[in-house]
């Protein structure tokens, strides 16, 4: 094995452990804790397919950001230990099962009928990463060039989920006073 | 680095890693002994001045007297995580300056070995990510404590680093408008070139200010150190820690000061520059005085953060997060439309330096001009809430 190859099984190890610890531990905190080491190992992930900004973007937005609040939220409303009966309960339990069953199938069908090293997509994706001389630039020519209405749309819905945030919260705040 | 063989390469990496590793270390030491010699002149006292030459020993006999003290774990703590707190925020801080230039380069032995552990083609990011991470450390060792004032210390702390952060990483996009196509630091500090004048700090001064303040509140120094505010919160987030553990929440703030300045030193006045002097002297000897210049300007700016703290005193709650989202995040915004904008059409750095200083001063008097207006009259100022305010209150 090359060290890549090591370094893939320790990542893709860590992030799987790392997910479920997400699901077994009892207290929403250390749920919230494992989900942090998952995302960790899925920028090392990154890292090993060439994708330097996507993963440094992760380890920004996800654990940095989003998990901060997530962990906000739990100390605020102070969750505390989750009960095993309480967890899953009725029909989200038939739910929860198809939705598995579906993954395991998925699962079962990239392994045995996924791309392999040798397969012509899998090559040509290799020698367009080898030819891109910096990802970072690469991604923002093509984001302001090719995709360029689809970026501006991205961020004029964001700007409105924020505007309608703050409107949300104000109508509040004025009821309340 | 290219031609070197592995073994080499990792050896070199071995030993510069151990190298700046230990400097951060002693550098941390320095800054605790100067840190408290500089109040004391501030205040027209002494300061500590009997262990060794001018009290200069005295940071390793406090070091001493941590850790020979208990290491108490309080009962009521969720352990696992008061374990790890201190951990997780001094590692953050150390592993920042892996992408930190500190000078030119030294050729020895025929290999040119760049005086920098990782020159990586994202190299900001990287900081932002994991100085972004230092976070965890507050806010899980002011949960795990399990005590009131910890827990009020750490969520202060981090809505406070949430919403300078922006401003953190919106004053840098500024630069890397005017740096090519890279976001490697070495770049950025080589593109800024030998001159004063020619640095980013001038060519973006409103970034500057404003990355420069939030810098000072991700490093919860004073004016922004709400989340250990003594006269209310008795110690904030670490007030259930004591021995090593505390003292790896001090060192960890120091440390992230000293990263902080190397960081602002490299993006804004021009590296390990100064005048050519850099250039003088053989291939070892211009590499040493690179790090040199780099050094002293680290210094100066620590300098700073130490005055800062002992002129200024704390911001009130509320205050902070108008200083934050209403001044210093509308400059950051506004610097990087006034540098795209006038780059493009003038693609002169004294227009984009002018513009920018003149468009900060416009946005801070709207904004200024807005919240007098907006500003209640006292009668309704004397509501209930008007004794706590919230994050909400603080942004609304």
């Amino acid at each position: 094995m090359n060290p890549e190859q090591i370094l893939f099984f320790l990542f893709g190890a860590v992030s799987l452990i790392g997910a479920i610890a997400v699901i077994s531990f009892r207290h929403p905190i250390y749920s919230a804790l494992s989900l942090i080491v998952t995302f960790f190992a899925q920028a090392g992930l990154f890292i090993l397919l060439g994708a330097h900004f996507v993963a440094a973007v992760q380890v920004i937005v996800y654990a940095g950001a989003i998990m901060v609040l997530f962990l906000f939220v739990i100390m605020l409303l102070n969750l505390g230990t989750l009960s095993a009966k309480g967890a899953i309960t009725g029909k989200l339990k038939g739910f929860a099962v198809i939705l598995g069953i579906l993954l395991a199938v998925e699962g079962v069908y990239i392994a045995v009928k996924g791309t392999k090293p040798g397969d012509p997509a899998v090559a040509s994706a290799e020698t367009a990463t080898e030819s891109v001389n910096t990802t970072t630039y690469s991604i923002g020519e093509l984001l302001f060039d090719e995709y360029l209405l689809p970026f501006e749309v991205t961020s004029l819905i964001l700007l409105a989920a924020l505007i309608g945030v703050i409107v949300l919260v104000k109508r509040e705040t004025q009821e309340e006073n | 680095m290219e031609n070197m063989p592995l073994l080499v390469s990792i050896i070199i990496s071995i030993v510069k890693i151990l190298i700046i590793v230990h400097l951060l270390l002693v550098g941390v030491m320095i800054m605790i002994w100067a840190e408290r010699r500089v109040s004391g002149w501030m205040q027209d006292r002494l300061g500590p001045n009997r262990v060794g030459p001018q009290g200069l020993l005295q940071p390793v006999a406090d070091g001493l007297k941590f850790m020979f003290k208990e290491d108490l774990i309080p009962d009521h703590v969720d352990k696992p995580l008061y374990v790890l707190a201190p951990a997780m925020l001094l590692v953050p801080a150390l592993v920042v300056v892996a992408v930190v230039p500190f000078g030119s380069s030294i050729t020895l032995f025929g290999y040119e070995i760049p005086l920098q552990i990782a020159d990586i083609n994202i190299g900001i990011l990287y900081i932002l990510a994991i100085t972004s991470l230092g976070v965890y450390g507050v806010v899980l060792g002011a949960w795990a404590s399990n005590n009131k004032y910890s827990l009020l210390g750490g969520l202060r702390s981090s809505a406070q680093m949430i919403s300078y952060e922006l401003t953190l990483g919106l004053g840098i996009i500024g630069i890397l408008m005017l740096t090519g196509n890279t976001l490697s630091l070495r770049t950025i500090a080589i593109e800024q070139g030998a001159y004063p004048w020619h640095w980013n700090f001038l060519i973006h001064f409103p970034a500057f200010l404003a990355f420069t303040t939030a810098m000072f509140a991700e490093t919860n120094r004073l004016p922004f150190d709400l989340a250990e505010a003594e006269q209310e919160l008795v110690a904030g987030y670490h007030t259930e820690y004591s021995s090593m553990k505390f003292a790896m929440f001090f060192m960890a703030e120091y440390m992230n000061m000293i990263v902080g300045s190397a960081v602002t030193v490299t993006l804004f006045l021009g590296g390990w520059h100064f005048f050519g002097l850099e250039n003088v002297g053989g291939p070892v000897w211009s590499g040493l005085i690179s790090f040199g210049i780099f050094f002293v300007k680290t210094a100066i700016f620590l300098f700073v953060f130490i005055w800062v703290r002992w002129t200024l005193p704390r911001f009130r709650y509320d205050q902070l997060m108008n200083f934050g989202w209403k001044f210093l995040l509308p400059v950051a915004l506004t610097s990087i439309v006034v540098t795209g904008t006038l780059w493009i059409t003038t693609g002169s750095r004294l227009v984009v330096g002018i513009g920018n200083v003149v468009a900060a001063f416009i946005v801070v008097s709207i904004v200024a001009g807005l919240l007098v207006m907006s500003t209640p009259k006292p009668a309704i100022q004397e509501s209930d809430n008007q004794l706590a305010p919230t994050v909400l209150d603080a942004i609304e």
